[in-house]
């Protein structure tokens, strides 16, 4: 129980606020929340990515379905996460699927939109060159038409990425959340150092998994690289 | 073992929204406290974001900062940031209207920056050209051009906040959060599944306002133009 304004209770979490002993005796638990948090979250992303794939075609090509995926996606985006985890509860139950299948479902609604956007920046000059040298719809999708579009998907992976992992956290209030594991425990005794690691840790993963995210998208399109 | 293999599923959510709506801590009474701190937070935040991002904006001044606070605001994760206010102010309101604020500046700030400096430099050369002064170029011409970015950017504030709001009930805020929250805790499913779809179709409501706002809000000529 925690005092507020009193002054011993003030000067107890002052005292713990750097606790770096505590830190360096809990690596090895910080790195097994950070499996399990890294795990729940990029598997969202990848499923998420597949899910929009086949969505962003369709929304491309007709011009009738893109409205409709994007009114979709801005609703489904616009659902508080807890209340996604909360009813999911009740279809998957307690486990590591309520999380995945929340967060692939709002990684989903970012890649939607630009693997749609992507697709449609492709200019038509290179869709019609493409067509000219014989390729079919479905190679000129596969060979021409997404790996030009890649800029702007990856510009969305990185986004969905990142909000995934710190998404993550907030499922360690009704069961696995990772990282967001050291929030609760922190926060039920009071314990502020415990906190910070989690914060701390949830940021790097993130810059880790952007940083490796974006290089991953430089070194597949050589061709946007300025020649010299 | 699922919720359904308890016998105490999501089924009987409707008997519960039904029979709780009244009263203090009921249905409507959370829903009212989830609407009050949500407009809370975006108009503290809204009174410290526009004027930074209009100025920003204007003199071309601080995009670098901006940028980053963009980029960092979507990796820090909002119910750390709640935890550590609960630690260091305690558990209660404005331990968690101070995040909530917070998580509102982003998006307002950055978009109000985007908004007037991606606003046509001739038209801002034309404004000036005809004798505005300052003020009146950020008034009549950068302001009215670059609104509907500046409402999306209050729209996905506006999202963050209710969202952040609900999480908000785990350090001792009430709003809707509170069913998800103590539903949980006593595993009362049907209390969950009330808060939850409850609070789902309030963020769908709030999204479909800004929609509309932005139909309205949106000068003719500017919707038209598409500038």
């Amino acid at each position: 129980m925690r005092f507020p304004g009193h002054a011993a209770a003030q000067t107890f979490h002052f005292q713990k606020v750097g606790n770096w002993q505590w830190v360096l005796n809990h690596i090895g638990y910080f790195w097994s929340l950070s499996r399990t948090h890294l795990y729940l979250a990029l598997v969202s992303v990848v499923l998420g990515l597949a899910l929009s794939l086949p969505i962003g075609v369709l929304a491309a090509r007709r011009p009738r379905a893109y409205p409709a995926v994007l009114a979709v996606s801005t609703f489904l985006y616009s659902l508080p996460s807890l209340a996604v985890f909360a009813l999911l509860l009740d279809i998957t139950g307690l486990t590591d699927n309520t999380v995945i299948v929340a967060l692939a479902v709002y990684a989903g609604t970012i890649l939607v939109r630009s693997v749609t956007d992507g697709l449609r920046s492709v200019p038509e000059e290179v869709r019609l060159s493409a067509t000219a040298m014989g390729y079919r719809p479905w190679r000129r999708l596969v060979g021409v038409e997404l790996p030009t579009a890649l800029p702007v998907i990856v510009a969305g992976l990185r986004v969905a990425t990142v909000a995934s992992i710190s998404l993550v956290t907030v499922a360690a209030l009704i069961g696995n959340g990772g990282l967001g594991q050291l929030f609760i425990a922190g926060e039920n005794s009071d314990f502020i150092t415990e906190v910070l690691c989690g914060v701390v840790l949830v940021v790097f993963w993130a810059i880790v998994c952007d940083g490796a995210i974006l290089a991953g998208g430089w070194a597949l399109t050589p061709w946007t690289r300025k020649q010299r | 073992m699922t919720a359904a293999a308890n016998g105490t599923s999501f089924d009987h959510f409707y008997s519960y929204l039904t029979g709780h709506l009244g009263g203090g801590s009921g249905v409507i009474d959370r829903l009212l406290q989830h609407i009050g701190y949500s407009i809370e937070a975006l108009a503290i935040g809204a009174l410290i974001a526009v004027p930074l991002g209009l100025w920003s904006g204007h003199t071309g001044r601080g995009a670098t900062v901006l940028s980053l606070l963009s980029n960092a605001s979507r990796a820090l994760p909002t119910l750390g940031l709640l935890t550590i206010f609960a630690i260091l102010i305690g558990v209660g309101l404005n331990a968690a209207i101070i995040p909530l604020v917070f998580i509102a500046i982003p998006s307002i700030l950055v978009n109000s920056y985007v908004a007037i400096a991606g606003v046509d430099r001739s038209l801002v050369d034309a404004a000036k050209g005809m004798g505005l002064t300052p003020w009146q170029v950020v008034r009549s011409v950068e302001l009215p051009v670059g609104l509907p970015i500046i409402v999306l950017g209050f729209r996905t504030a506006a999202i963050q906040v209710v969202s952040t709001a609900t999480i908000a009930a785990y350090v001792g805020l009430g709003g809707l959060g509170r069913f998800i929250i103590d539903g949980y805790a006593s595993r009362n499913y049907a209390e969950i599944g009330a808060g939850a779809v409850t609070v789902a179709l309030f963020a769908i409501a709030v999204e479909a306002l800004f929609l509309l706002g932005q139909r309205l809000l949106v000068s003719p000529g500017v919707r038209r133009a598409g500038i």
